[in-house]
């Protein structure tokens, strides 16, 4: 049994090692909590629906998601949003497509199928209007990050006034969430600046709240499902663990009685 | 392989395996006598079949829906995630599915070094193993490329420059291996190719070992050799199918959490960021299961003597079965070699965890002197305890301990069942 717990130490630590990279960092994440961790973790559709709009109205106008299709938004598992609403959403932006039969490309309202239309062209145009910095696709951000959740959470609140003996550069900020300390996006975020269609008041940590499981969703869209099958393959498999054990003590009687 | 004389009772089976005699194989597969006291850690053996088929099925199937392109794997991936029926399990399988198979194969790893399975007569099949290992791992760092995310394309970068460590012709080999001047989509199609043909070497490499296995038979905890059939064995099925069944099983539940509840945490967050090589990551490592040679790689200031210390701690393994000099296999009956093993246990281990770090200051003389300690264990330890070590004595059968042997089987086997 001594052994044996040395060996499960051993996995554990090489797991633990693997962790390495937050080790380092100090910074303890602001916490939250996230309605989609745990066993039976699911999304807050609610707050789904409201992290879209953060996103749309304010992260979009910069930030790409070129892996989402507006289909997306109205799938299950996710914001939810009725089809025809999801429709609406695709066809308020604007979709170059073609060529056509006369070899011109043109432009159409977008339909379901259609990618998340991106703030920019390409990564120079982004960086070109952004002062040399790109802002990151963020289709898969939070897995991108080693906080996760935790992490965009925070930062996304942890905009501060630079410590004294800190200079930041034209267009460069202080947050005490992101690595090294500066950052090249302004605090995106302050009370009131959307206006939310269910009355929820629209705090910072609201917001940050809601775009965060937005995010989570992008970046996970089939979480839900991940976690329901998850639990009901475990159950199986334990289930099945305890039957092929008592077949397994069965069939070795016959052994051990013989020694 | 003592059956030999086995005859089909049907007309159709006779006439079937006089010209290719399966029904003989199925017959030795299945009555093949394994020792009755094998525990646990001899379940690895079928745990990492299940996982070398596990990455078979699932490989083939992303494969249908990768596309090796510089500019189109990483959103092919994204595509398998999210739009590809159950894609995302299929993925989180195969990505999780690669350190399961390194867990088991280091258990497997240990359990040999633990009971001297590597030892005559079967040397054969534990160089075969190590060969499969190294093969494993070239094909779990050609896969973890494949996404083309940051810490793919960065550490393909890193690996494949070890190359040009080597005098003259470094240079050349290395941009031979890129097929190009820097790692690019060459060098991507490429590894896919091998990528997709090692698992089928291992595959054939499989077979191998466990016929060179079926030649001699299983080693046991008591390590000692065993009439078969006798008192001492029990037929292959069903008693040693239900227990690695059994122990397959409780495997299972561990992997699916990984691939449920936790499938991201084995990887690194920077693999979900597209490859630039514009920009370089703040630390550049390995999947946790090459830690401990990155580290012996790192330890070495020399570029050249670095490469040729981490091979060297791979191939060493495969002249074990000579380094070790002691007679006695089990490290049950050998009290000393019981605590150097748990030493290069723990070593191992440090030797991981300082390959994940920084290599700095107190680190880096970890590294080093966990370095040196791994090759003091296999080139002098071992060697010089063979002749000094006063083992235990060992019992002349499986069944002999249990049925009152000397005060020192008693305590043998009492330790026996502690590990199990």
């Amino acid at each position: 049994m001594k052994n044996l717990y040395k060996f499960f130490s051993i996995i554990v630590l090489i797991i633990a090692s693997n962790s390495y990279s937050f080790a380092a960092e100090k910074v303890e994440y602001l916490k939250t909590d996230w309605s989609f961790k745990g066993l039976f973790g699911k999304f807050d559709r609610a707050s789904l629906q409201r992290g879209y709009q953060v996103y749309t109205e304010v992260c979009a106008s910069c930030h790409s998601m070129k892996y989402l299709s507006y289909r997306n938004l109205s799938e299950k598992g996710g914001p939810e949003f009725p089809e025809d609403q999801a429709k609406a959403i695709a066809a308020s932006f604007e979709v170059t497509d073609g060529p056509n039969s006369d070899g011109e490309m043109f432009n159409r309202p977008g339909k379901l199928s259609d990618k998340f239309v991106m703030p920019y062209d390409n990564v120079k145009a982004a960086q070109a209007a952004n002062g040399g910095a790109y802002p990151p696709d963020m289709s898969v951000l939070v897995k991108a990050r080693g906080g996760g959740v935790d992490y965009i959470y925070s930062l996304l609140q942890g905009y501060e006034e630079a410590p004294e003996g800190v200079t930041l550069d034209d267009g460069v900020y202080y947050n005490k969430y992101m690595y090294g300390n500066k950052i090249r996006m302004a605090a995106p975020l302050s009370d009131g600046l959307v206006e939310y269609g269910d009355g929820t008041n629209a705090t910072v940590e609201q917001m940050s709240k809601d775009v965060t499981t937005f995010l989570m969703w992008s970046a996970e869209p089939h979480l839900e499902t991940r976690h329901q099958m998850g639990f009901k393959a475990i159950v199986y498999l334990i289930i099945l663990t305890i039957l092929v054990y008592f077949s397994m003590k069965k069939i070795w009687s016959r052994v051990e009685s013989e020694v | 392989m003592s059956d030999h004389d086995y005859r089909p009772k049907s007309k159709v089976g006779q006439w079937f395996n006089d010209r290719l005699p399966l029904l003989t194989l199925a017959n030795h597969l299945t009555d093949y006598p394994t020792p009755k006291n094998l525990n646990y850690w001899w379940t690895f053996g079928g745990i990492l079949t299940f996982c070398l088929i596990t990455q078979i099925v699932t490989g083939l199937t992303l494969a249908m829906h990768y596309i090796a392109h510089a500019d189109m794997a990483f959103e092919s991936v994204e595509h398998i995630m999210r739009d590809v029926n159950y894609g995302w399990l299929i993925r989180y399988i195969h990505a999780n599915g690669a350190s399961m198979f390194f867990l088991a194969v280091y258990i497997h790893i240990f359990r040999s070094l633990f009971y001297g399975s590597y030892k005559s007569p079967r040397e054969i099949i534990w160089i075969l193993g190590i060969i499969i290992y190294l093969l494993m791992m070239a094909a779990a760092f050609m896969g973890y490329v494949l996404p083309w995310g940051q810490m793919s394309f960065w550490g393909a970068t890193v690996i494949t420059n070890l190359f040009s460590a080597i005098p003259l012709v470094g240079e050349g080999i290395v941009t031979w291996l890129w097929g190009g001047y820097s790692v690019d989509n060459p060098t991507l199609t490429r590894f896919f190719t091998l990528h997709y043909l090692i698992p089928f070497l291992i595959l054939g490499l499989v077979v191998l070992h466990i016929w060179a296995l079926h030649v001699p038979g299983n080693n046991n905890p008591v390590g000692i050799d065993i009439k078969k059939p006798s008192r001492d064995t029990v037929p292959f099925h069903p008693y040693i199918v239900i227990k690695d069944g059994f122990a397959l099983l409780m495997f299972m539940i561990v992997f699916a959490f990984f691939v449920f509840y936790a499938p991201n945490i084995l990887g690194h967050a920077d693999n979900y960021i597209e490859a630039n090589p514009m920009v370089t990551p703040a630390h550049i490592v390995p999947e946790w299961y090459l830690l401990p040679f990155y580290a012996i790689l790192r330890s070495v200031p020399d570029k050249l003597l670095g490469v040729v210390a981490m091979l060297s701690a791979i191939l060493i393994l495969a002249v074990l079965p000579w380094l070790d000099t002691s007679k006695i296999r089990s490290a049950v009956f050998r009290p000393l070699y019981k605590q150097f093993y748990w030493i290069l246990v723990a070593d191992v281990l440090i030797l991981g965890y300082v390959g994940a770090m920084p290599a700095e200051g107190l680190y880096l003389l970890i590294a080093r002197v966990a370095t040196a300690y791994y090759f003091l264990h296999f080139l002098v330890i071992l060697p010089v305890l063979g002749f000094k070590e006063k083992t235990l004595p060992v019992p002349l059968s499986i069944t002999e301990p249990v049925l009152g042997g000397s005060p020192n089987l008693a305590a043998a086997r009492d330790k026996e069942s502690k590990i199990e």
